[in-house]
């Protein structure tokens, strides 16, 4: 048989404890998926139905490129939402366009996360180790939260660095070191060391910084190239950038029992996916007196789409200035740009006005 | 004395329906529910321009037609009944999961007419915290001022009503099966098709061809539900399950398909990729419907397609 290539789509920074969780645990090869591009998109869309939500497109985007890149095995994820159906029409679409790989499907099994995985690769790989993928496990999902600790950090500071990319550059170091990691130890020294370096890196605040928060759909919200590398564009404004929503707060540390109780006096019931977060999140930087709150989403995103009305409540209530972004493949970058620009012409003049 | 007070309060309580999403599904457990227990109620009126206006305007740009139009329909009811029935459904169990848009529109409308003084009527369904459909109910009559038993009962006579409506919808369509003339299977969300402003100039338009639309949501549930398989292992909407499982249920009796969706419809914008690329011996018609649309576009692409399936028809009588 041949050696498994295996690949899943692109999410953020996460590709790092994706290799180790499929070499160490799996024991098979890892493409990671090449970086989203224009191309990435424009094939992914090619493909997919008109008006799906534009995550499907970039993962059926990535799963090509990764097959020009020497894939054999793609893994689809199963979840809420329309994410549970994607795997089943990226399969097709994929054997339609006449690509011989391996799909594994996780909405085909019905168990918990790690242990679908695990069901989902036995089909392809009988002789694979429990034991293995139980001592790696949490090694990468201890990698998956100090992933997420370093990027709070990041957009806390990158947007008052003396020296423009000096935080990318240690976090680049940080990313590519984490994939040769299998030990929580070696986790833990990699993880201090470059909190410390982070930390080192020559910063210049002002007393009062304008302070904005980022809520929204999943995907939209973590993939930085379908939101224009807002958080980016932010930070070059001198914002600091507060986000909740990743991977380890919504897999790990999920309150959302208190999110459910802090927001019913907006909402009764969850409205799907990502919207209780979202409307938890609005409220709390509201009170806290945020300056404003940026919302982004793929376009037609259901969930997302209905919390609007909720948010607009909020931003009644509390007078905080919300802007809202639905990103479809045809996003111009002037038009976003420019309203990036005037919201941030508002809230400045705002604060001004607050003095 | 007292008694009179509460008589007079029980009298003036009215209850508003929107005619508009799950009303199509649940009309007769609703209604005979109401009617079981003396509550008076009022049903918006068939879907229209101004309706639409209006929805549209309270709607967020991106929602879909049918949610759309559903707000608009609420709109009409604010004023005119004390409380407004707005389901809540988080999923059906076993029976597969809604489109998120169920799970909101309670929120969603409370949310859009807050400064409008709304009140809506708790109806929540959500199998996990043990809220069955018969729950719902009795929370509703509990609310309602009625007894349990009282609610049971008229729970129960109405769920019965609603069967034998199914029943009867499943003979009449055997019936319209077995005439000789071109048949269109139509898979579309009944609230989309029943519609008078989405669905039912299609519908019309069709027999005006001299065909006989076929509506996949007339189907026995469970068969259809069963049958979906066939065509998708992992479909998780229930209402799309069971519109997909009408396919194989039907598709040797029909000449030709119509995917029919409300833009830019979630589920569907998946299951209809999908129904295309597998069901492969039979033409099909995509069809997107957005309140811009304008009825010649549409009756154009209907008119070439049932051209399509009567030449195909023409080549195979000849043939045999
Ligand atoms: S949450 Fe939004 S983007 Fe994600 S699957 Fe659902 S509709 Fe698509
Ligand atoms: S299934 Fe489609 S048409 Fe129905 S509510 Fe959801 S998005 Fe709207």
């Amino acid at each position: 048989m041949k050696k498994l290539k295996a690949s899943f789509p692109h999410l953020g920074s996460y590709h790092a404890p994706l290799e180790v969780f499929f070499t160490a645990g799996f024991g098979v090869d890892y493409i990671v998926p090449p970086p989203i591009t224009k191309r990435t998109l424009e094939i992914g869309s090619r493909y997919s139905p008109d008006y799906v939500c534009a995550p499907f497109k970039y993962h059926l985007g990535n799963f090509i490129e990764t097959i020009e890149a020497g894939a054999n095995t793609l893994v689809q994820s199963s979840g809420v939402c329309r994410l549970g159906y994607y795997g089943e029409l990226h399969e097709q679409i994929l054997q339609d366009l006449g690509y011989k790989v391996h799909f594994v499907n996780l909405a085909k099994y019905k168990a918990p996360k790690p242990i679908n995985f695990y069901n989902g690769f036995k089909e392809i790989k009988p002789d694979m180790s429990l034991t293995k993928i139980a001592q790696i496990f949490p090694v990468v999902l201890k990698m998956f939260e100090h992933i997420d600790e370093v990027e709070d950090f990041i957009r806390q500071n990158v947007g008052f660095e003396s020296t423009i990319g000096s935080f990318d550059k240690v976090h680049a170091d940080f990313l590519s070191d984490l994939r040769m990691i299998r030990k929580k130890k070696e986790l833990n020294n990699t993880y201090r060391n470059y909190m410390k370096r982070f930390k080192e890196i020559s910063v210049k605040k002002p007393n009062n910084p304008l302070r904005v928060g980022i809520i929204g759909e999943y995907y939209t919200i973590m993939e930085p190239f379908s939101n224009h590398y807002i958080e980016k564009e932010l930070a070059q404004m001198g914002i600091i950038v507060d986000r909740w929503l990743n991977v380890s707060n919504t897999l790990l540390h999920y309150p959302k029992k208190e999110m459910k109780k802090h927001i019913e006096d907006y909402v009764k019931y969850p409205m799907g996916a990502t919207s209780i977060p979202t409307i938890d999140r609005a409220l709390d930087y509201a009170k806290k007196g945020y300056d404003g709150i940026i919302h982004v989403k793929s376009f037609g995103c259901t969930p997302e789409i209905d919390t609007i009305p909720v948010l607009q409540n909020i931003s009644n209530d509390y007078k905080i200035p919300i802007l809202y972004f639905s990103f479809d493949t045809q996003t111009s970058e002037t038009g976003f740009t420019t309203r990036l620009e005037a919201f941030y012409d508002m809230i400045v003049m705002r604060k001004e006005a607050k003095k | 004395m007292n008694v009179v007070i509460r008589k007079a309060g029980l009298y003036t309580m009215k209850i508003g329906i929107p005619r508009a999403l799950l009303y199509y599904k649940y009309k007769h457990l609703w209604e005979f529910f109401f009617d079981e227990l003396d509550i008076e109620y009022i049903v918006s009126p068939e879907t229209n321009n101004e309706i639409v206006r209006k929805g549209t305007t309270y709607a967020i740009d991106e929602s879909c037609l049918s949610s759309k139009i559903y707000l608009g329909h609420v709109e009409w009811l604010i004023n005119k009944c004390d409380y407004i029935l707005v389901p809540r459904i988080s999923d059906y169990g076993s029976g597969g999961t809604v489109c998120t848009k169920f799970q909101a529109i309670y929120d969603v409308v409370s949310n859009t007419f807050r400064d409008r003084n709304i009140k809506l009527l708790y109806y929540n369904i959500d199998p996990k915290a043990a809220d069955f459909e018969m729950i719902a109910f009795l929370k509703m009559g509990k609310f309602l001022g009625k007894s349990k038993s009282r609610s049971l009962y008229a729970y129960l006579i109405a769920k019965q009503m609603q069967k034998c409506a199914q029943l009867k919808e499943i003979d009449e369509q055997k019936q319209r099966l077995s005439e000789n003339k071109t048949k269109i299977l139509l898979i579309a969300h009944r609230y989309n098709i029943c519609d008078k402003y989405i669905g039912e100039p299609i519908i019309t338009f069709l027999r005006e061809l001299g065909t006989v639309p076929i509506l996949g949501d007339i189907a026995s549930k469970r068969e259809a539900l069963a049958k979906s398989i066939e065509i998708s292992e992992t479909l998780p909407w229930t209402f799309n399950k069971e519109l997909v499982g009408s396919i194989p249920l039907y598709k040797d009796k029909v000449d030709g398909i119509i995917l029919m969706s409300a833009f830019p419809c979630g589920p569907d914008s998946l299951v209809n990729d999908i129904v295309i690329r597998r069901v492969k011996d039979i033409p099909i018609l995509s069809l997107m419907l957005d309140e811009h649309e304008g009825s010649a576009g549409i009756q154009t692409r209907l008119e070439s397609f049932v051209d399509i399936i009567r030449l195909k028809k023409g080549d195979f009588n000849e043939k045999t």
